[in-house]
């Protein structure tokens, strides 16, 4: 079967609050030295052994602009791994 | 007598508030319409409730606007039909494409349920005539991802297309940083489309329709849009 992990990551230059939280708790835990810290979402998609793998990097890529991310405000990356059962 | 559809998702918990707002408030006909309708009747307007559609998953707003009946209030909405989406619906609207920017987590990550005070910035859209220019109004909010951003340019051209309906401020209609509830680029808190029929905003109006509420304010926006 195939695997596509997905990423998705907020822009660059907008603000994550939520990351912004998760560096001011690490900073206030002594770990100074973390100068930044992006927090996103991860999707992990399970297509069919026998499925194309130009298709299977089409469909992703077609879920992840329509549905996983918001384009104004999110990008999104994505590999694809072959698995055995 | 005018008739409004009140969309109901999986999720809507203001649905009840604003067809109660139409119906018993101002006397007018209205229905709920279940989000897997695939056929939309006539309807002078058509409400998106608040709420937590789809428990907000993945993106609040993101998972409704696939819901089948969503392509028939697309088609109402681009025909220059009136749509007014409320908090939940505000991110609905977003997320299809029908009103620029995205509606992004509170800058302080808390769900703020509170009365805010909006001033009205055009009182010349189909949804807020009956209030004078720079009104300040009385609204509550009740939400997490409020925090209204959008690109420079889009910010710039909703400023000069005077498309923002609503600003917070404080209550003498100054506005400021501290009245900014959840970070909203230029404290902005209601916006139209291009074309003037489709409004925005994350405040309630279905929630400030009688006095016991401690405001009448919201009752104006849907007096101008239904002309009663």
């Amino acid at each position: 079967m195939y695997k596509a992990k997905v990423t998705v990551n907020y822009k660059k230059g907008i603000l994550n609050p939520e990351a912004k939280t998760i560096k001011n708790a690490m900073h206030s835990l002594g770990y100074q030295e973390i100068e930044d810290v992006e927090a996103g979402k991860s999707f992990e998609l399970t297509f069919p052994e026998d499925m194309d793998e130009n298709k299977v990097q089409e469909t992703t890529d077609e879920v992840c602009h329509k549905l996983l991310s918001n384009p104004v405000i999110e990008d999104y990356t994505f590999k694809i791994e072959k698995e055995s059962e | 007598m005018k008739r409004v559809g009140v969309l109901v998702f999986p999720g809507s918990n203001c649905d009840y508030d604003a067809y109660y707002a139409v119906k018993k408030v101002l006397g007018q006909k209205a229905e709920f319409v279940w989000h897997k309708n695939k056929e939309l009747r006539y309807y002078d307007a058509i409400v998106i409730p608040g709420g937590f559609s789809y428990g907000d998953y993945l993106r609040a707003g993101a998972i409704a606007q696939f819901s089948p009946i969503m392509e028939e209030v697309e088609k109402f909405a681009r025909d220059g039909n009136l749509v007014i989406g409320i908090c939940n619906g505000f991110q609905v609207l977003v997320e299809m494409d029908l009103l620029p920017g995205a509606l992004i987590p509170n800058d302080h990550l808390k769900f703020r349920c509170e009365q805010t005070n909006l001033q009205v910035i055009n009182n010349e859209t189909r949804f807020t005539s009956g209030y004078e220019e720079q009104e300040v109004i009385k609204m509550p909010i009740a939400h997490q991802s409020g925090n209204y951003y959008a690109d420079e340019e889009t910010i710039k051209q909703l400023e000069e297309q005077n498309r923002i309906a609503f600003k917070y401020c404080d209550p003498t209609g100054k506005i400021t940083e501290e009245a900014n509830p959840n970070g909203s680029q230029n404290n902005i808190a209601g916006i139209v489309n291009k074309n003037g029929n489709i409004l925005g905003m994350m405040p309630h109006p279905e929630r400030a329709m009688e006095k016991i509420l401690g405001s009448t304010d919201g009752k104006t926006i849907f007096k101008s849009l239904l002309e009663i």
